[in-house]
């Protein structure tokens, strides 16, 4: 078990890219999440799966669960914008009646459903029932009008015609269906953040059993960390059963140097928030969440 | 005579003179917190077996008078013009030597804070109080009703820094000490904290674990944020306690998988030689 003050404790890390076909074509970047998710639940480690779907907007997720392959696929791909994802929780253990809880979400969402497991707070059937918890990486979130501004004001594109937004080199990618690519400066794009996640502490879902993002793995593949002996156990099977294309991340470029570089920025820029609300006012302080 | 052996053997094994004793006072509740304690199941047998005795409990155990007891559970609100609830939340406070207030009547007062008497056959039984505004209580479990689970991690961790090793005490005393902070915080919380505390103050990220969290669903998500309908939230206090920004252990919960284990574990101790 490595434990690094930045990237949590993980057993091991990996480049990895899933090997179906079809959820390859429509992956953010390796199809890692989605591949994990629809294997537990072929292989009923999972009866079903929290994630997020389409909603009733173009690019508004709606949390929903999953019960099946198809669903699962319908909710590739990265938002950036908020999906109460935890908001289904209990509703998954009580009203769908699942003995065994698959989630996935960002970084404070495995959070809270690590928090609600270990004080379940009006959480009766969740905290057994969790059995397998994928968390991506996350650098921060948007409200839907934000993404949306930044869309449609500042990538001049009709939020239905995109087919794929990405944030990466230092860029907003928005991509639409037609073939078209528009870049947004990513400097333009941070007034628009979410300000609860500016004191976040946690870059890859430290908490999650698996957690994934294509930081530091070349394009088309991702990053992978396995941190829990749940987790293990179910990457391990997978890659044994051939769902994933693995690589040592000493190997590949840019590698885990960027992913700590990235952990260390988000992390260390956060910590300074939190001391920056320690003195917002004259003699009065910003509520501290961790305190 | 194998069999008896085999009993006997049990018996010396397992030593009962370091179980704690365990006891349950029904004050103003529904009883639904009791009944979340016996929704353990085994796991309660289990406790009940190895590490607690139910010293008292008016549904479950025929005593008639608070005895001593090293933890109190203490479920629903005092009835001020009860003389005789009055008396027991006093005593069972001299008695204990932790108070935990089970349940969300016990810690914020809940739906009683709605009472306003005039109902047979105690017309004049009007006003009801969280027991934090009688006595000092150490620890709270909000929720209505208070989750099995959570009530079966308090009854380990408090068994835990009774009895436990220093090891084990300093793990209890981490894992107590935010539900400690919320008896410390004050008795009332209802949505209205979430809004002060976490939305006001922006620190919310919108993962939606108070809408989960809320026993009569007046919790929606609007524009990602939630959005609550006061006129049905009862006061619990279950959404605050939740959110993982009203408070968030870090220690604690990164070890979330061994602390499991050390659960599970203490339910399972022993099971095979049963």
């Amino acid at each position: 078990m490595i434990e690094d003050p930045y990237l949590g404790k993980y057993v091991t890390c990996v480049s990895a890219r899933s090997t179906d076909k079809e959820i390859l074509k429509k992956a953010q970047d390796g199809g890692i999440a989605t591949a994990l998710m629809v294997y537990a639940l072929e292989q009923g480690i999972i009866d079903g799966a929290i994630v997020a779907g389409k909603g009733d907007l173009p690019w508004k997720p709606r949390p929903f669960v999953a019960m099946s392959r198809e669903d699962i696929l319908k909710a590739q791909r990265a938002k950036y914008n908020i999906s109460p994802q935890v908001s289904w929780l209990k509703e998954a253990t009580r009203s769908f009646g699942l003995d065994k809880v698959g989630v996935t979400g960002v970084c404070c969402q495995m959070q809270a459903v690590r928090k609600a497991q270990l004080y379940p707070i009006n959480m009766r059937d969740v905290p057994g029932k969790v059995a397998f918890a994928v968390g991506l990486f996350c650098m921060v979130n948007f409200p839907y009008d934000s993404i949306q501004a930044l869309v449609e004001d500042h990538a001049n594109k009709s939020f239905s015609s995109v087919k794929k937004m990405e944030f990466g080199k230092g860029k907003f990618f928005v991509h639409t269906e037609r073939g078209n690519v528009s870049t947004v400066p990513l400097k333009e794009t941070h007034k628009y953040e979410q300000s609860g996640c500016h004191v976040c502490l946690d870059y890859v879902s430290n908490l999650a059993d698996i957690s994934t993002g294509s930081v530091g793995s070349p394009d088309g593949w991702s990053t992978v960390f396995i941190r829990t002996k749940v987790g293990n156990e179910i990457w391990s099977k997978a890659v044994a059963e051939g769902l994933f294309e693995t690589k040592p991340i000493e190997e590949v470029k840019p590698g885990l140097g960027l992913v700590m570089k990235l952990a260390k920025e988000k992390i260390d820029k956060n910590r300074k928030t939190l001391e920056e609300r320690r003195n917002f006012g004259v003699n009065k302080a910003l509520r501290d969440p961790y305190a | 005579m194998e069999l008896l052996e085999k009993v006997e053997a049990i018996k010396e094994a397992k030593s009962v003179a370091n179980k704690i004793k365990l006891g349950h006072v029904h004050l103003s509740g529904c009883t639904g917190c009791l009944v979340s304690v016996a929704d353990n199941y085994q796991g309660f047998l289990k406790i009940l077996d190895d590490y607690a005795d139910l010293v008292y409990c008016l549904t479950l155990a025929d005593v008639r008078h608070i005895p001593e007891m090293d933890v109190a559970l203490v479920e629903g609100s005092v009835c001020i013009q009860d003389r005789e609830s009055v008396e027991d939340i006093k005593e069972t406070r001299k008695k204990s030597r932790i108070v935990v207030a089970l349940g969300s009547c016990a810690s914020y007062g809940n739906i009683t804070r709605f009472c306003r008497g005039g109902q047979h056959n105690q017309p004049q039984h009007e006003s009801y109080l969280p027991i934090g505004d009688l006595i000092d209580v150490d620890v709270y479990i909000p929720g209505c009703p208070p989750s099995p689970e959570l009530i079966r991690n308090v009854a380990i961790m408090a068994y835990l820094l009774l009895e436990g090793n220093e090891e084990q005490k300093a793990l209890a005393g981490r894992y107590l000490k935010p539900l400690m902070d919320l008896a410390k915080r004050g008795t009332t919380r209802c949505f209205c904290d979430l809004m002060n505390d976490v939305i006001n103050q922006g620190l919310c990220i919108g993962c939606g674990i108070c809408a989960a969290s809320c026993p009569v669903r007046a919790i929606a998500h609007e524009f990602g944020k939630p959005q609550g309908d006061l006129n049905l939230c009862i006061k619990c206090g279950s959404c605050y306690g939740a959110c993982p920004r009203s408070f968030f252990n870090p220690d604690v919960i990164s070890e979330f998988e061994s602390i499991n284990e050390i659960i599970a574990g203490a339910l399972k101790e022993g099971e095979k030689d049963d």
